[in-house]
């Protein structure tokens, strides 16, 4: 009898594992990581949430994670054992698994997929990504007005796009605080490797940077900056433990309340495909508590700026703003385009140097 | 760009891979080929952190680093050199167990501080204008390294020890005739090639950092091994290539941040083309480069 | 006294336990480490081993799966297991790998979107010869100037790494890929993906290669002169050239065929499982490959257990991360203590245990 099912089921393949004859009452979630879940950066955040989501619903439901899950033929293969062993929704953690999620997804009608920081979407496949840029606006103003040698600094891992807004959304505020300010851009070509980053931290600090802005994931930064001097500011984690000082604030990745949103839909059984991009109002982007030696007035107004984004009353894109080259890009009081951000590939004027390639 | 900080800098960043790569130069000076340099970096980096966490002396955490990776290495030791196996295959593997290993061994320690060791100005030297910040007013490790590579290249050249070593690594069959114990020379040379890297990534979860991060040594051990080619198996050689290929990192990053527009691909694969060529010319010469025996393994047919 | 003495022949009953006896300790030390990280050993062992090749959930999709992932691990293997025969230590597969890839990739994305069936072929023949001209920098380099050719294969991985990384940042990049890096995915574009061949069955081009490389290279090794000529230079140098073997010719035949194999498994992976040039397609396989090809003592068919011994621990490997939460590193040490425990009793292949009084040596 096991024989003939196993023999059957190897021979009608997946159209018949498709079908979720294991699936059992509760809920299962899944979620693949591309790093380790203790990488202290992008993938603990992920997991974290995870954790948050699981703790919010406790029995209900049934978590399975894997993580250090190589982008590639890899990927698609640990998808498809997920979607297998029953697995009702996953969350694919990671922008290089987003053609895998597509192509899994295309086998199990029946599961649902949400992916993260992409923009591909299908019927059972959601996309779902953070407007970290609203964050960057905040930090950036305080890495300008804390600045005293007029110079700050930027550690790029790859020039996409959600980069190049950071590196845009950072430069136009700390311009606010401070219209003398200049903008140092290291780019790393990798997002995690602590030593490398440790350098690029060391190399902007030779060059006269005194506040380093990070969008690379470990702490190495600021662990540089505790050593050595400067301020830098938490990424994707809030890194309370470097506060007050180097650490004067954080950008925090907060996926839980979305987690939980859509763990709901699943439970109710309302789940849709959407393609979601969600910022500090909404709570996806957190800003950590403003420390160290910054004066009142230019936390009040940090504050107020968060306070405004999250309430849709201010865009850190409105115009007038001018592209790196001197053309108009957007005009006095206008507001950049959700289309035209997901694509940046320019800088704002004022920013000196080239994005490569 | 102010030299002086460049100068400062490239030191710190070539430290982990000068001493992983003065002891990669020892053990492939004897006749084997280690390619487990990465595993035995990221074990010392754990255990180096973890030590030092635990006794708040980052001098123990060094030591500790040093001994936990040299008895890993031993077991590369004993497959190769007791039960023949491949060094080339065997480096791999060891790599692997040196990289779950350490994973495993460092979870809980994220996030953690440990005390790094201070600043040692070299009285007198250290007020030096220009020379004393640049060299003089560095933490002890670097120190360290320094001497290190002075003292394997006295050991090498002056010692019979060296000597011995050295015959081992050219030729193994001629120096077992001539009543050397091979195989312990070997083991011995593992065993300080590990202490070396274990070291080297200490260094890094110590000092260069500091903190411990799973997978952080992200590469530097196969770096140590270009290192070692590079320095065409002389120690002066390998202090230059580590201060080259850390320095070429340095430099690119530094050209980035004072805004200038640098090919990073070009830059970060030319010390390895570099590399070839050095390769290419010592053996043009006719200079036999590689110690004669390296990577093979040996067997006293009685 | 324990001591080694060399069979005349490796022993055929030891080819065949060693295995086993390594399999069997790597269990029992594996199972240790399992409950030690309070994960019931015996279920952890039987997901590695038993659940991709018998688990009525799974089986049906990794069985097929085991092949995808050993395709490529055997066809780099035995390209470099000829050479290892030969003496000749290519250790640079990784690179011929990822260059296979990228020039394939590149030949192909110029015709972008060409239906041509003559297209798909035409890239794994540029894939072949990426991967064999990559090769041919270390074989000229050891039969013009004696250069040891480990580390020049070695380093040439390095520089392979950066052109890759420039590729899918730059010239290979996909004009609609919002500015990710990463080329176009092969597996949209039909005329020129690596499917599978019969639905669920894991057979792509690369895997059918494989197998093809596995009966080649098991013919040219124990039928073909060329192939004795391999050996015996591998064996006995200096009696190889005595008869008249050129070392030049080995070293360009043995390195020739091991870059093209590679170059070969590049480009059908990236045009097939992988789908698309990006900055970390190659994972690794190529240094995975010279584990494979020493775990199948050299010998083609050794080669094609290993590789599917190989891919069970990693397929093995991701179901006990997913039904039994073990962490990743746990299974990379497993991984390595497999390997260890292979070679360490590879020595009762070879020698024979003495127990001699005294020490002879």
């Amino acid at each position: 009898m096991k024989r003939r099912t196993l023999l059957a089921s190897a021979a009608m393949g997946l159209a018949l594992a498709a079908a979720p004859a294991f699936a059992q009452d509760k809920p299962k979630i899944g979620f693949v990581y591309v790093g380790p879940v203790n990488d202290g950066g992008w993938s603990q955040h992920h997991h974290e949430s995870a954790m948050k989501m699981k703790e919010h619903f406790g029995d209900q439901i049934e978590l399975i994670e894997q993580e250090s899950v190589p982008e590639g033929a890899d990927a698609e293969r640990v998808l498809t054992q997920m979607a297998l062993s029953g697995a009702d929704l996953i969350f694919t953690t990671s922008f290089g698994y987003m053609d895998p999620t597509i192509n899994v997804a295309a086998k199990f009608p029946d599961v649902k997929f949400e992916h993260a920081t992409g923009y591909k979407t299908a019927d059972n496949v959601s996309a779902y990504s953070a407007r970290f840029y609203e964050g960057r606006a905040v930090t950036g103003y305080l890495a300008g007005a804390m600045t005293k040698s007029n110079k700050i600094g930027y550690i790029g891992s790859f020039p996409i796009p959600e980069v190049i807004r950071g590196i845009n959304s950072s430069f136009l505020h700390a311009k606010k605080a401070n219209p003398d300010v200049e903008m140092s851009v290291v780019w790393l070509s990798t997002w995690f490797d602590p030593a490398k980053e440790a350098d690029a931290t060391q190399a902007l600090l030779d060059q006269g940077v005194d506040v380093v802005l990070a969008h690379t994931d470990s702490t190495a930064p600021l662990s540089v900056l505790e050593k050595a001097g400067g301020y830098g500011f938490g990424q994707a984690a809030d890194m309370y433990d470097y506060a007050p000082e180097p650490r004067l604030s954080s950008i925090i990745d907060d996926w839980a309340p979305y987690y939980i949103d859509r763990v709901q839909a699943i439970v109710d059984g309302t789940w849709e495909s959407h393609n979601v991009w969600q910022g500090i109002g909404d709570g996806m982007v957190g800003i950590g508590e403003i420390t160290g030696p910054v004066p009142e007035d230019v936390k009040a107004t940090a504050e107020q700026m968060k306070a405004d984004i999250a309430a849709g009353d201010y865009h850190p894109f409105t115009g007038p703003i001018n592209k790196q080259d001197g053309s108009a890009w957007l005009a006095e009081g206008e507001v950049a385009e959700d289309g035209v951000l997901a694509g940046m590939d320019f800088y704002v004027e004022g920013l000196t140097g080239e994005i490569p390639n | 760009m102010d030299p002086v900080l460049l100068v400062a800098s490239i030191m710190v960043s070539a430290t982990p891979i000068l001493l992983a790569a003065i002891g990669e130069m020892v053990v492939e000076k004897a006749g084997v080929l280690n390619l487990g340099v990465e595993g035995m970096m990221i074990t010392g980096a754990v255990i180096g952190f973890a030590a030092a966490v635990g006794t708040g002396s980052p001098v123990l955490g060094f030591a500790a680093a040093a001994l936990g990776a040299a008895v890993l290495s031993l077991t590369f030791g004993f497959l190769t050199q007791y039960l023949l196996s491949n060094q080339v295959a065997t480096g791999l593997g060891l790599t692997l167990v040196g990289l779950g290993l350490s994973a495993l061994v460092g979870a809980g320690f994220e996030g953690v501080r440990a005390p790094g060791p201070g600043k040692l100005w070299i009285p007198g030297l250290a007020e030096i204008p220009v020379i004393g910040p640049m060299f003089f007013r560095h933490d002890f490790m670097v120190y360290v390294s320094l001497l290190l590579v002075a003292g394997v290249w006295a050991f090498l050249k002056f010692t019979r020890a060296g000597l011995i070593l050295r015959a081992v690594g050219e030729d193994h069959e001629s120096a077992h005739a001539l009543g050397y114990k091979v195989v312990r020379v070997r083991m011995a040379a593992i065993f300080f090639g590990g202490a070396c890297a274990g070291l080297g990534g200490a260094y890094v979860s110590l000092v260069r950092v500091p903190q411990w991060t799973e997978g952080m040594t992200a590469g530097a051990g196969w770096i140590a091994l270009a290192i070692v080619v590079f320095a065409s198996w002389r120690p002066f050689g390998v202090l230059i290539g580590a201060y080259l290929f850390g320095g070429v990192t340095v430099l690119q990053l530094n050209l980035q941040a004072a805004g200038a527009n640098v090919p990073v691909e070009l830059l970060s694969m030319s010390p390895y083309l570099i590399t070839i060529l050095v390769l290419v010319v010592i053996s043009a010469r006719g200079v036999h480069g590689a110690p004669g025996s390296l990577g093979r393994s040996f067997h006293a047919s009685a | 006294m324990i001591r080694l003495e060399k069979r005349p022949q490796p022993s055929r009953l030891w080819t065949i336990v060693t295995p086993l006896l390594a399999v069997v300790l790597t269990m029992v030390v594996g199972g240790i480490m399992f409950a030690l990280l309070g994960k019931p050993p015996l279920e952890a062992i039987r997901t590695i081993f038993w659940d991709p090749l018998f688990h009525p959930q799974f089986a049906g999709y990794s069985r097929p799966q085991l092949l995808v992932k050993a395709g490529p691990l055997i066809l780099i293997a035995i390209g470099l297991s000829i050479g290892f025969k030969a003496g000749i230590w290519n250790i640079g597969a990784e690179g011929q790998y990822i260059m296979g890839a990228v020039c394939g990739a590149a030949v192909g994305l110029a015709f972008y979107p060409s239906e041509s069936v003559l297209l798909f072929p035409l890239m794994v023949v540029a894939g072949a010869l990426g991967g064999w001209a990559w090769a041919m920098i270390p074989a000229v380099l050891k039969t013009r100037f004696g250069t040891n050719e480990i580390l020049v294969s070695l380093m040439l991985v390095y520089v392979a790494e950066n052109i890759l990384a420039s590729a899918s940042a730059g010239w290979l990049r996909s004009p609609e890929g919002m500015g990710f890096p990463g080329s176009r995915n092969f597996k949209q574009w039909p005329a020129v993906f690596n499917d599978e061949l019969v639905a669920n069955t894991g057979m792509h081009w690369g895997v059918v290669a494989a197998f093809i490389a596995v009966i080649g290279a098991y013919a040219l090794m124990a039928r073909h002169i060329q192939g004795f000529n391999i050996r015996l230079t591998g064996e006995a140098p200096r009696a190889a050239r005595f008869s008249g073997v050129s070392p030049v010719r080995i070293v360009f035949l043995c390195l020739g065929i091991s870059g093209a194999l590679a170059g070969m498994a590049g480009l059908f992976e990236v045009t097939g499982p992988a789908g698309q040039i990006t900055i970390d397609f190659n994972s690794g396989y190529g240094f995975t490959a010279i584990i494979v090809a020493f775990l199948g003592r050299l010998h083609p068919v050794g080669i094609l257990l290993a590789g599917l011994l190989m891919a069970l621990t990693y397929i093995g490997g991701e179901l006990a991360q997913l039904m039994l939460g073990l962490p990743g590193a746990s299974i990379q040490l497993f991984q390595g203590m497999l390997l260890f425990f292979l070679l360490a009793t590879d020595v009762f292949t070879n020698y024979r245990i003495r127990f001699a009084k005294g020490e002879l040596a």
